[in-house]
C-alpha cells in the first residue's frame, strides 16, 4: 500500500487537456456573460442568468438520456458490462447537480422578472419532478447489495423514469390549462437576441457540455475504483478468514 | 441593485456547486486510489 | 409442444400463478386484518386532520376531492410496504421464483390484490368525504366516480407492485418507497382529483368534464401494468 498521496488518480492526458479548455471556457463565459454582453431590451440585466440556467437545464436532460441509454446497454445481454452501470450512475449524479443549479438559477431569474421565486407552469413543475425522480434514482443506487444487483435495479428505474417523464409532463400541462392565470408568457427565451447574447448562450452550452464530459469521466472512474475496492475488500476478508482457519 | 446581487449569486451558485462536486469526486478518488495500484486501473 | 400450445400453456400458467398470488394476499389480509384495523383508521384520521388544518367548511368542500386522493396515496404506501414485507419475511418470494412461477403472474396477482384493497379504501374515503366535508354526489357523478376509482386504483396498484418489488428486502426500504412512488403517481393524483371534482360538482364543474381525465388514468394504468408485467421478472432475479 503506497502512502504517498497521489494527486491525480482518475486523470489522463485527455482529461487534463479537457480540463484546461473547460476552465478557459468558463472564464470566457463569465467575462462575456456577466460583463461584456449587453442587457436585454425586455428582461434587462437578468438575461445574464440565462447563460448559466439554460445550458444547465439542457445538459441535465442530456445527462438523463445518457443514463437511460447506458442502463439499456447494461440490461441488454450482449452488451452487459458494469462500466455501463457506472456511466449511468455518474451521468445521473451530474444530471442532478446541473438540474439543481438550473432550478435555483431559474428561481432567481423568476424573482427578478416575475417577482416570485416559483410558479406552477408545466415546464417548471415537470423539471422539479424530474429532479426528485433522479434523487430517488441515486438513493436506489446506494441501497447496497452486489454490483450486479445495484446495476439491475437502477437500470430498470432509469428506464421507468424515461417512461414516466412524458406522462408527468402531459398531465401537468393538462392540469395547467385549467389555471390560465398562473402560466405567464414564454420563459423569456422567445426574445430576439442580440448576436453576442446568442453567442453567450452557445458558449454556455459548450462550456457546460465540456464540464459534463469531464465530470462524468472522472466520476465514472472514481466509481470504478470504488467497485474494485469493494471486490478486493471482499477477497481480502475471505483470505483473512482462511488464514485464521489455517493457523 | 438587489437584482445584480441575484445575478452574481446565480453565477456563484452555479460554479460554486460544480466546484464543490469536483472537490468531492477528487477527494473520494484519491482515497480509493491509495489502495488500487496504477497497474490495475483500466485508464492508465 | 408446438409454439401455440407452448404460449397457451405459459399464458395459463401466468394466470393460475396470478390467481394463487391474489388468493394468498387476500387471505393474508383477511387473517391479519391490517387494512381494516390499521390502514383504514389511519386514512380516516388523515381526513380528520385535514379538517383541523384547513379549518373552514367552504375550503374543505372545495378541496374534498384532492384530500380523498391524498389520503389514498399516503395509505397506499403503507399497503405496498406490507404487501412486500410478507414476501421478504421468510424469503417467500425467492422460494416462489425457484418454483419457476412466471414473474408476470406474480406481478398480476399482487397488483390485483393491491387494487382490491385500494378500492375498499377509496370507497370508505369517499363516504367519509361526503359525510365530513359535505361533498355532494349525483347518480351520474356516481358512475364517473366508480370508473375513476377503478382506473386510478389499477394504476396505483401497478406502480406500487413494481416499485415495491424494486425496493423489497433492501435496507432503508420504508423511506425509499415514498420517494420513488409519489413522483411517479402524480398523473394519477391530478387525473383522479379532477375527475372526482366533476363527480362531486365542486366549484360548479359539470360531470361531463371529468371523463377526459379518465382517459389519462386509463393510459397510465395500461402503461404501468404492461411495463410492470415485463420488468417485474428482472427485479426478482437477483
Amino acid at each position: 500500500m503506497t502512502t504517498t498521496a497521489e494527486r491525480n488518480v482518475t486523470g489522463t492526458a485527455f482529461t487534463r487537456g479537457l480540463g484546461v479548455v473547460t476552465i478557459a471556457g468558463i472564464v470566457l463565459l463569465v467575462i462575456l456573460g456577466l460583463f461584456v454582453s449587453p442587457a436585454d431590451v425586455n428582461q434587462g440585466e437578468s438575461v445574464r442568468i440565462m447563460y448559466a440556467h439554460v445550458p444547465g437545464a439542457w445538459l441535465a436532460y442530456l445527462a438523463f438520456i445518457v443514463t437511460a441509454v447506458s442502463s439499456a446497454a447494461y440490461l441488454w445481454p450482449r452488451t452487459r458490462s458494469l462500466t455501463w452501470d457506472r456511466i449511468a450512475g455518474a451521468s445521473a449524479e451530474v444530471g442532478v447537480l446541473f438540474m439543481a443549479i438550473s432550478l435555483i438559477t431559474g428561481s432567481l431569474w423568476g424573482r427578478i422578472t416575475w417577482g416570485t421565486y416559483w410558479t406552477w407552469d408545466a415546464r417548471l413543475t415537470t423539471t422539479a419532478f424530474l429532479f426528485v425522480t433522479y434523487v430517488g434514482y441515486l438513493a436506489v443506487r446506494g441501497l447496497g447489495g452486489s454490483h450486479q444487483q445495484r446495476a439491475k435495479r437502477s437500470a430498470v428505474l432509469a428506464l421507468l423514469a424515461v417512461l414516466e417523464i412524458p406522462l408527468v409532463h402531459f398531465s401537468v400541462e393538462l392540469w395547467n390549462t385549467l389555471h390560465q392565470e398562473a402560466s405567464v408568457a414564454g420563459r423569456g427565451t422567445d426574445v430576439t437576441m442580440d448576436g453576442l447574447m446568442l453567442f453567450c448562450l452557445f458558449l454556455g452550452v459548450i462550456v457546460f457540455t465540456l464540464m459534463y464530459v469531464w465530470l462524468v469521466l472522472h466520476r465514472q472512474r472514481a466509481l470504478h475504483l470504488q467497485d474494485m475496492l469493494d471486490d478486493t475488500g471482499l477477497d481480502a476478508a475471505l483470505a483473512a478468514r482462511r488464514a485464521e482457519a489455517n493457523v | 441593485m438587489d437584482d445584480l446581487g441575484f445575478i452574481a449569486g446565480s453565477y456563484v451558485v452555479t460554479f460554486g456547486a460544480i466546484l464543490v462536486y469536483v472537490v468531492s469526486v477528487v477527494r473520494r478518488s484519491r482515497r480509493a486510489g491509495r489502495d488500487v495500484p496504477r497497474s490495475e486501473r483500466p485508464w492508465t | 409442444m408446438n409454439d401455440s400450445n407452448r404460449s397457451l400453456a405459459s399464458f395459463a400458467s401466468t394466470w393460475s400463478t396470478a390467481r394463487s398470488m391474489l388468493g394468498k394476499d387476500l387471505l393474508i389480509e383477511r387473517r391479519g386484518r391490517v387494512l381494516t384495523n390499521q390502514v383504514l383508521p389511519f386514512a380516516l384520521i388523515v381526513m380528520v386532520m385535514f379538517a383541523f388544518a384547513l379549518d373552514s367548511d367552504a375550503v374543505l368542500e372545495r378541496v374534498a376531492p384532492g384530500l380523498v386522493w391524498l389520503a389514498t396515496l399516503f395509505s397506499t404506501l403503507f399497503i405496498i410496504a406490507r404487501s412486500f414485507a410478507v414476501e421478504t419475511a421468510d424469503g417467500a418470494l425467492d422460494q416462489l421464483r425457484t418454483t419457476g412461477a412466471p414473474p408476470a403472474g406474480i406481478f398480476l396477482g399482487k397488483a390485483l390484490a393491491l387494487m382490491i384493497q385500494l378500492l375498499a379504501l377509496v370507497v370508505v374515503l369517499i363516504v367519509a368525504a361526503v359525510v365530513l366535508y359535505r361533498a355532494d354526489l349525483s347518480w351520474e357523478g356516481g358512475v364517473l366516480l366508480v370508473t375513476t376509482a377503478l382506473a386510478a386504483t389499477s394504476g396505483l396498484a401497478a406502480v406500487g407492485t413494481l416499485y415495491g418489488g424494486l425496493s423489497a428486502g433492501a435496507k432503508g426500504r420504508e423511506t425509499l418507497l415514498p420517494l420513488l412512488v409519489l413522483p411517479v403517481v402524480a398523473p394519477v393524483l391530478i387525473g383522479a382529483t379532477r375527475a372526482t371534482e366533476s363527480a362531486f360538482g365542486t366549484n360548479g364543474i359539470a360531470v361531463g368534464e371529468g371523463w377526459p381525465w379518465l382517459g389519462l388514468l386509463a393510459v397510465f394504468a395500461v402503461m404501468f401494468s404492461v411495463t410492470g408485467a415485463i420488468a417485474f421478472g428482472s427485479l426478482l432475479d437477483d
